[in-house]
């Protein structure tokens, strides 16, 4: 019973595909968009963008958030800068760069077509951003200033200082608020969504908590579209939000639309170590800070111990600069953090638990001065301090790497539908544009490609061609699903156990790290794939829930999220399991060079591998998406 | 370490609350502050009990979710610092520490110290936005802006929302966060066209909200994670100004007033 | 109904701040005057009674001008303060049982009473040295004499004492304030500081109190 996954890829040459596309797509006539109704889940950079567009094209928007205000999602933490192929530094930057760039950093895992209308919208979002009145940084003359950033060799990164995802949410949701206040847009805040309504095969409307109350309710629309964020947090720790969930593209896989390359993570190498059992979560230092940062460990593990200006020079070990001396302590993010885990299970590692490297600054700051390495960096030693009361001016830094992104996501077409008719999925939530690994800042400019320029125009031509038919929420299947909603609300509140749904989670994140982080193998993931469903089992017979369903309930929330990434997991290691090679973020130690790097095989994985649920308790059908690459030449990343 | 807690406990938005006493054993002071709210709570859960509900998110102190009264200063002792951040060695073994929800009638309390913020986003709504429908920009280098402007702009778009300016003033007034969006985007060219608009718009919203009035303590400023001035005050005050005579010039040709 | 732009003005909490800081500003440029005018009376009996002469006679009509300024300023400005004050009251509906004043000043705070306690203060001094109902042996006029006389009774001294203290503190607030409420103040690294407002809160008050004093401590009679 597979599906056939129809990518809806617009035939001629590349560079033409989109604006052919726009042509060939049927049009709403103006009059009629207010007629269409749109439910946007998630408020982040796709899911605000998205909604304050398709209000101003005209139709009539509800837009849902878990969080108290649409301005809080998890986008705003981002640091670093959006790409743009702007090629304001004349550095030799163009379109066909940005996407050749993306498609090579994603290990030629990605949709070719996709990755380059990315790249061409890419200059539309810095304008649009411009006149919403994002504060890009400016250089002295007035014109908009750019970095180079994650290895890049052009300057194409957009920054506000090291709050870019802040401002570009910002710009985003104040748009959402101009809607709001015009009456296109119909906020829902403290809502989470716990089911998708799919009538006669097309995706109608979602099943919603109000939060606050309890109330579970019903929204009817014509078309839904998912913003939703990534699944980093099935690992417990990671650096996502604490909210940031699976719920709703799992509840969505379950009613039908295919989750494309679960396993596909990132791994972020320059992280605040753990520091205890009580860790919550876990902090990013930016990846600029290796550009003066030397990474070392004791060269003995039973030097670990010692203070790290104990040690001296000869017994370090600045491994990255060893095994990779053209790239060094620059090496990719997904070279670096599998850099960082060996080390550490030599036993090298160093501070609590033996899970650290040293970043340290004690040959950059005696060659540019203290005060060079504060200006350039002193906001992030900071918060270096502040978190670990550790001063990085006087001894190094402690990083380790820690589950940042996910590239994974529900499979979409070139017009962002997935595998249900009606239901598009946007943002980090698809699995889109990254393939097994997504370069930096590029996550804030698909984010807003996907909400401003692409979702607007192709659920268009969806609403034209399919004609909804006209439809409330006493259809039998929005009682069946808020009858199904409120059955699993209860049978939660009933097991009353002795167990803290995070005590459950820190189980399974331990679990997915330990055998589906930075390497798999085919051992490590069998045996994690006989643990989660025992400690699903756990979970449903002894997971402890104070209070009720009808008031404000955290424990509550925490819980229907925590059911999800229990069955989300099996999935991902399934896939994991699958995939029988190593690309990006994916690392199979079965499969890598003589020299320990990652082998890829285009032989035989040269696709999106696009999962279908099959029903309770039977294995999920794997459809597969080939890739093709018409316009770039498949090779092997090498960064010795 | 070892702390006790006095921490305001409130069923729902009705209902009448009080200080309820928890002693946090065993806290490293490696912890944040909400770290330290997760071991108490998963403490309570265990024994059955409803745990301490408050509004937390992206827990490095971008996000504006969390906020709380700690030892009656928003956000805890720590300048710059919001609650997510705020870390246990900032305290003593053996402190007593107290926990309350802002407090502002605009800022009702749903339960225990989570609270309605919804009139920040109503303030934002009067004004706080330039018009820009979706493709109608030009290009971003199209309106040179001065490097001094834009860094002004910047340090004012820095508010999270948090509402700790609100917390901290004796006024429970909102003149802080709404200045800071009015300062935000009257630093900039592409926000010119609103200004006055904007102005009369957001401080309208910003009294109907029943925030109170800036009697200038200084008390937001330093509450404020983001270290926002109160020049933004001033700044607010002269576009508000401006805007009340230009209207009224307005008004007086048959313009838009 | 829309209100009109100057009644909406009015309404708001803006606008009533603005017009705090407006009429502040006359009065701290009322003050100022006042204080340097009272200085006189070291000069000697002769010379403070001809500067109330020329206030009291020769130019009654510019008093009278600045008399009416000053009542509508000072109506406006209490009317302000006290609508503002109740709104500020209901803001917070239900207070802290723990709040810790970081950074406000005791001026700051204390800002309301030493209002209230300006605001009895006024009429009396009024009643005491210019209409003199309420002095032992007014005599028109004699405005040294009067002072002299006004201020032998040392709880009345303390009361005018007492009264520029207040006005000490509101000046260091509200003159600080009233720059800021203007929409005057220029951007500063540290808004909080406050020089001009310090020396206008010594000055004023130390001024005007030299008068009790002297006469209290027996300096002059």
């Amino acid at each position: 019973m597979t599906t056939k996954l129809e990518p809806k890829i617009p035939a001629g040459p590349l560079a033409e595909k989109w604006d052919k596309h726009r042509f060939e797509m049927k049009l709403v006539n103006p009059a009629n968009k207010r007629k269409y109704s749109v439910i946007v889940v998630g408020s982040g950079l796709a899911g605000a963008s998205a909604a304050a567009s398709l209000s101003e094209l005209g139709y009539r928007v509800s837009c849902f958030c878990f969080q108290d205000s649409p301005r809080r999602a998890h986008s705003i933490a981002a640091q670093g800068g959006i790409n743009a192929a702007k090629n304001y530094q004349n550095d030799g930057d163009s379109i066909w760069r940005l996407f050749y760039d993306t498609v090579k950093g994603g290990d030629f895992r990605a949709r070719e077509s996709n990755v380059y209308r990315l790249a061409q919208v890419s200059v539309n979002i810095i304008d649009q951003c411009v006149a919403q009145g994002v504060p890009f940084a400016r250089e002295y003359g007035g014109l908009l200033a750019n970095r180079s950033f994650g290895g890049a060799q052009v300057s194409r990164t957009f920054y506000a200082r090291g709050q870019t995802g802040q401002q570009l949410l910002l710009g985003a949701y104040q748009a959402l608020e101009k809607e709001i206040a015009r009456g296109g847009v119909t906020m829902h805040s403290r809502h989470e969504m716990l089911e998708l309504v799919v009538v006669d095969g097309k995706a109608r409307g979602i099943i919603t908590r109000d939060l606050v109350t309890g109330a579970v309710e019903a929204h009817v629309a014509d078309a839904v579209v998912l913003g939703t964020g990534g699944y980093g947090n099935a690992f417990y720790l990671s650096t996502n939000a604490k909210g940031c969930n699976v719920t709703a593209t799992y509840r969505a896989y379950k009613k039908g639309a295919a989750f494309a390359n679960p396993c596909f993570t990132q791994i972020h190498p320059t992280c605040i170590p753990v520091a205890g059992e009580h860790q919550s979560k876990l902090t990013l230092m930016s990846e600029s800070l290796r550009n003066d940062g030397r990474v070392w460990v004791p060269k003995k593990p039973e030097d670990r111990g010692r203070k790290p200006d104990e040690i001296p020079e000869q017994d370090r070990d600045y491994y990255l600069e060893r095994k990779y001396p053209s790239f060094g302590n620059l090496s990719p993010r997904d070279i670096a953090s599998r850099a960082a885990k060996e080390v550490c299970d030599e036993g090298r590692g160093v501070g609590p638990g033996g899970r650290g490297v040293y970043l340290d600054f004690a040959d950059a700051i005696k060659r540019l001065g203290e005060s060079t390495i504060r200006e350039r960096y002193g906001n992030l030693f900071e918060m270096y301090e502040r978190i670990t009361d550790e001063n990085p001016y006087k001894q190094p830094m402690r990083i380790y790497p820690a589950v940042h992104y996910t590239m994974g996501g529900l499979w979409v077409d070139y017009n962002l539908m997935s595998t249900i008719p009606g239901l598009h999925v946007i943002g980090e939530a698809n699995f889109s544009d990254h393939g097994a690994n997504r370069l930096g800042a590029s996550a804030l400019m698909q984010g807003l490609a996907d909400g401003y320029f692409v979702l607007p125009s192709t659920i268009g031509d969806y609403l034209a061609t399919s004609k909804p038919d006209k439809l409330d929420a006493s259809h039998p299947a929005f009682s069946a699903a808020i009858d199904d909603v409120n059955a699993r609300t209860a049978k939660l509140l009933a097991i009353k156990g002795k167990r803290s749904a995070d005590s459950i989670h820190k189980e399974l994140g331990h679990i997915l790290w330990e055998k589906c982080g930075m390497a798999r193998n085919a051992k490590g993931l069998r045996e994690a794939l006989a643990a989660i469903p025992k400690l699903r089992e756990e979970f449903w017979s002894n997971v402890a829930i104070p209070g009720s369903g009808a008031e404000l309930n955290q424990s509550l929330e925490k819980a229907g999220r925590l059911a999800d990434f229990l069955e989300f997991a099996e999935l991902m290691c399934t896939d994991a399991l699958h995939r029988e090679e190593s690309c990006g973020g994916h690392f199979r130690e079965e499969h890598q060079t003589p020299d320990g790097e990652a082998l890829r095989d285009d032989e035989n994985f040269a696709y999106v591998a696009a999962w279908e649920y099959a029903g309770e308790g039977k294995a999920p059908v794997l459809n597969k998406e080939p890739l093709e690459f018409e316009n770039v030449h498949l090779s092997t990343r090498s960064y010795k | 370490m070892r702390v006790l807690l006095h921490v305001w406990r409130q069923a729902g938005p009705g209902a009448t609350g009080r200080l309820v006493d928890y002693e946090a054993a065993d806290i490293s002071p490696d912890m944040s502050f909400l770290e330290m709210l997760d071991v108490v709570n998963d403490r309570l859960t265990v024994k059955g009990e409803e745990p301490i509900a408050f509004d937390h998110d992206c827990r490095e102190g971008i996000c504006g979710s969390c906020g709380m009264m700690i030892n009656g200063a928003a956000h805890g002792p720590m300048k710059l610092t919001t609650a997510c951040q705020l870390h246990m060695r900032s305290f003593k073994d053996g402190d007593e520490i107290w926990i309350e929800p802002w407090r502002a009638k605009a800022f009702p309390v749903i339960k225990d110290l989570v609270v309605d913020r919804g009139a920040f986003d109503r303030i934002i709504q009067a004004g706080g936005f330039v018009s820009a429908p979706t493709g109608s920009a030009q290009d971003g280098n199209a309106i040179p802006i001065p490097k001094q402007n834009a860094d002004q702009a910047m340090d004012a778009a820095a508010c999270i929302g948090c509402g700790a300016c609100v917390a901290a003033c004796p006024n429970a007034s909102a003149s802080l966060f709404t200045a800071a969006k009015i300062t935000h985007l009257g630093q900039l060219p592409q926000g010119q066209p609103e200004r006055m608009k904007r102005a009369l718009a957001m401080v309208h919203q910003m009294d109907l909200e029943t925030f109170g009035g800036c009697t200038l303590f200084g008390e937001c400023q330093e509450a404020c994670p983001k270290g926002i001035s109160i020049d933004t005050i001033a700044q607010m005050h002269r576009d508000y100004m401006l805007a009340t005579a230009i209207r009224r010039e307005e008004s007086a040709i048959g313009g838009t007033g | 109904m829309e209100r009109a732009g100057l009644l909406k003005f009015w309404d708001s909490s803006v606008g009533k701040k603005v017009v705090m800081g407006a009429t502040g500003l006359i009065l701290v440029a009322f003050v100022i005057l006042h204080m340097a005018g009272n200085l006189q009376f070291f000069a000697g009996a002769e010379r403070f009674n001809a500067y109330s002469h020329l206030l009291q006679v020769d130019l009654i009509e510019a008093t009278w001008i600045l008399r009416l300024t000053l009542l509508v300023a000072v109506v406006l400005h209490i009317t302000a303060a006290y609508q503002l004050t109740m709104r500020n009251r209901a803001a917070r509906p239900a207070d802290y049982v723990k709040r810790e004043p970081q950074v406000s000043t005791y001026a700051a705070r204390t800002l309301r009473w030493g209002g209230v306690y300006l605001l009895l203060f006024i009429p009396y001094h009024l009643m005491h040295f210019t209409i003199g109902n309420l002095h032992p042996a007014f005599a028109r006029g004699q405005a040294y004499g009067n002072v002299v006389i006004g201020f032998e009774n040392v709880w009345i001294g303390i009361f005018y004492l007492g009264a520029m203290a207040f006005l000490a503190l509101h000046l260091y607030h509200g003159t600080w304030a009233m720059f800021r409420t203007l929409g005057v103040a220029r951007p500063s690294n540290d808004p909080l500081h406050r020089r001009l407002a310090l020396a206008l809160a010594i000055i004023v008050p130390a001024g005007f109190s030299l008068l009790p004093l002297s006469v209290m401590l027996g300096l002059v009679r």
